[in-house]
């Protein structure tokens, strides 16, 4: 095939502002505020978020737990899409099996979250480790169209085992964790710092993922494959561990959904949820952390907002598709990067 | 032995109106690689006009007229007005298309309310036909020597005529047919719609079988995407040999195994994703 089709929102992971400025010192000097800002930014983030609690009513304090949770679930995206390259359209399957397996244990073996959290995760790994195996023979269309197609499988399966998932029922009642804590986490300030805690370590997972070299083999890999196959690299199982670490920490958001919500259904693991993450993901903007996150911080929002006055949430969702497409195709965080470009272009241009 | 005869002529029937969705699905594909995700809602919104018309007119065949046209519109204004602006990236693909399914489908609702509905077949085929010893509904027939003619006809503009020529040099290498002076962009537009039209047709003919109902939009997309996975993005042949496939496996699994009918559509998918990465027909 002559053309193919390229990922065009790929790279954007070089937050460094000094992108066109050839001046080693500045870059430096540029490197390091950019540095000092994110650290300042994301501590002040971190104060904000502990002391919420205080400050909000529970009926917002759910609604921040909910971003949380979500911009977890986009994040872990966002290692396929922005930095692996690999764009899945089934990412909420394994958000979703997390959920039911947490709420199944739950249910009907009486796990706490200490055996339930695990067991959750690791039907997430290995569900992820079989897709991943049939996902990754293909690139490209395909592996857009297997990546949905399995997770609808997944659907059918919640959706028609009715004796083992409830069907469209769903599993209601799920209990919150006891973890032996002093604290009832079926109120929302104690839920709350428990879903922070947990969302805080996956992020900082993710983070951590993203920095070490194995994370920028798998931007290699988004750039070009055969290269990095020349370099020696075996690309396929990059990606493949890549894929079940975002299905694990998706399956991570999704058992805190299942709590949060005490509630699972089919509807976690429906392609409408796998598209949403993804639309969190371009809002804000792929191959960065906080892009996602605030993607995700987004939607919620607008949900909310939305469902007070109307319940056609879906078409709602379908214009801010097709608006981010045509006029942010490199989500929030790019557009700031280009203001910023700009702002710094116009600076130089004042003093020469 | 009846039992086998009239599952698999079901089986091939549903096969026909896949191969209608996936014809359109997989020429899209070819040509622009746009892996068109509203696929399904052209379906949907092709059998709910035709409903209409039906319901108007009492004209079965003014119906499928109606929805494949009035589709191949909406097709036309998808492509030049939106996806033409993304050529070749995937992502905003995706998420135009992913839109544009989410608004029709919630619209759909809107308009036509969520009940299941069924269209009456056509007077001429309302009845069954003896075949040997069984009787056969004649309308599920139709839909068959229905199916095997626009695969003749589509055969026939993709190898027999000019404008397929064109179509196939379009496909193999983009710029020069560009410098050839064929207009690629008019036979982007042409494909589109002509995808378009195919499953709207798909959508009103299966109507009377199926029925049109919420949700089919993202069923039929589902297994669209599983016939051109089987037969390959962007083949002909490998939408038709895909779509009867997916068809009987769709049927059987339902008659035999109703709770996990997805399985046995998925599972030889798995198989021969497994043995050729590229389908059946496709090219690496």
């Amino acid at each position: 095939m002559s053309t193919r089709a390229r990922n065009d929102l790929g790279p954007a992971d070089d937050l460094g502002p000094a992108n066109d400025l050839g001046h080693e010192k500045d870059l430096g000097l540029q490197r390091m505020t950019a540095w000092r800002s994110v650290a300042v930014v994301s501590l002040a983030g971190i104060l904000v978020l502990l002391a919420l609690p205080y400050v909000l009513s529970s009926y917002y304090l759910g609604l921040v737990i909910e971003m949380m949770i979500l911009a977890l679930f986009a994040m872990s995206l966002d290692l396929l899409i922005g930095y692996a390259g690999m764009a899945s359209l089934g990412h909420a399957a394994y958000f979703g099996i997390a959920a039911y397996a947490t709420g199944l244990t739950a249910l009907r073996l009486g796990w706490d979250a200490w055996l339930a959290m695990p067991a959750a995760l690791l039907a997430a790994a290995l569900t992820a480790t079989l897709f991943g195996l049939l996902a990754l023979r293909t690139r490209g269309s395909y592996f857009l169209m297997i990546t949905l197609a399995l997770s609808q499988v997944a659907w059918g399966i919640a959706f028609g085992w009715r004796t083992l998932t409830g069907g469209d029922d769903g599993l209601p009642d799920v209990p919150r964790p006891h973890l032996g804590l002093p604290w009832s986490l079926a109120d929302s300030t104690p839920f709350y710092y428990f879903v922070f805690v947990l969302v805080a370590l996956g992020t900082l997972v993710l983070v951590r993922i993203v920095a070490s070299p194995f994370g920028y083999a798998l931007r290699g890999i988004r750039e070009s494959e055969t290269r990095m196959l020349a370099l020696g690299y075996n690309v396929w199982r990059y990606k493949l561990v890549a894929f079940v670490l975002a299905a694990t920490i998706a399956g991570l958001a999704g058992c805190l959904y299942a709590y949060y919500n005490r509630f699972v259904s089919p509807d976690y693991l429906h392609v409408t949820r796998s598209a949403e993450v993804l639309l969190m993901v371009i809002l804000g903007g792929a191959g960065t952390m906080i892009g996602p996150a605030v993607g995700a911080a987004l939607i919620v929002l607008l949900q909310n907002i939305v469902s007070t006055y109307t319940e056609r949430w879906l078409i709602v969702l379908g214009v801010v598709y097709v608006l981010v497409a045509l006029f942010a195709p490199s989500g929030l965080v790019g557009f700031v990067r280009d203001l910023r470009a700009r702002n710094l272009r116009a600076r130089k241009k004042a003093r020469p | 032995m009846t039992f086998w005869v009239v599952q698999t002529l079901n089986g091939i029937s549903f096969g026909m109106l896949l191969f209608l969705l996936s014809a359109g699905l997989s020429l899209i594909y070819g040509l622009m690689k746009i892996l068109n995700l509203t696929h399904g809602s052209f379906y949907l919104l092709g059998g709910y006009i035709g409903l209409v018309v039906v319901h108007a007119t009492g004209s079965f065949v003014l119906a499928v007229i109606a929805g494949g046209v009035a589709i191949a519109v909406l097709g036309v204004v998808m492509e030049r007005f939106f996806l033409r602006r993304f050529h070749l990236q995937e992502l905003p693909q995706a998420l135009l298309t992913f839109g544009f399914l989410f608004i029709f489908s919630d619209l759909a609702t809107v308009i036509w309310g969520s009940n299941p509905q069924t269209m009456p077949k056509p007077a001429m085929f309302s009845t069954s036909i003896q075949i040997g010893g069984l009787y056969y509904p004649s309308y599920r027939l139709f839909i068959i020597a229905f199916g095997l003619v626009i695969a003749a006809l589509l055969w026939w503009l993709q190898d027999g005529t000019r404008v397929g020529a064109m179509v196939r040099a379009s496909v193999d290498d983009e710029e020069v047919a560009r410098g050839l002076g064929i207009n690629v962009s008019l036979l982007f537009t042409m494909v589109f719609a002509l995808g378009a039209f195919l499953a709207a047709l798909g959508g009103v003919m299966g109507g009377p079988i199926v029925g049109v109902y919420p949700g089919a939009d993202f069923e039929v997309l589902l297994l669209g995407f599983a016939v051109v996975i089987v037969g390959g993005l962007g083949s002909l042949k490998g939408a038709l040999i895909g779509g009867l496939l997916v068809g009987l496996l769709d049927n059987f699994g339902k008659v035999f195994f109703p709770e996990l009918a997805l399985f046995t559509i998925f599972a030889p998918m798995a198989l021969i994703l497994a043995v050729r990465p590229a389908g059946l027909f496709g090219r690496e």
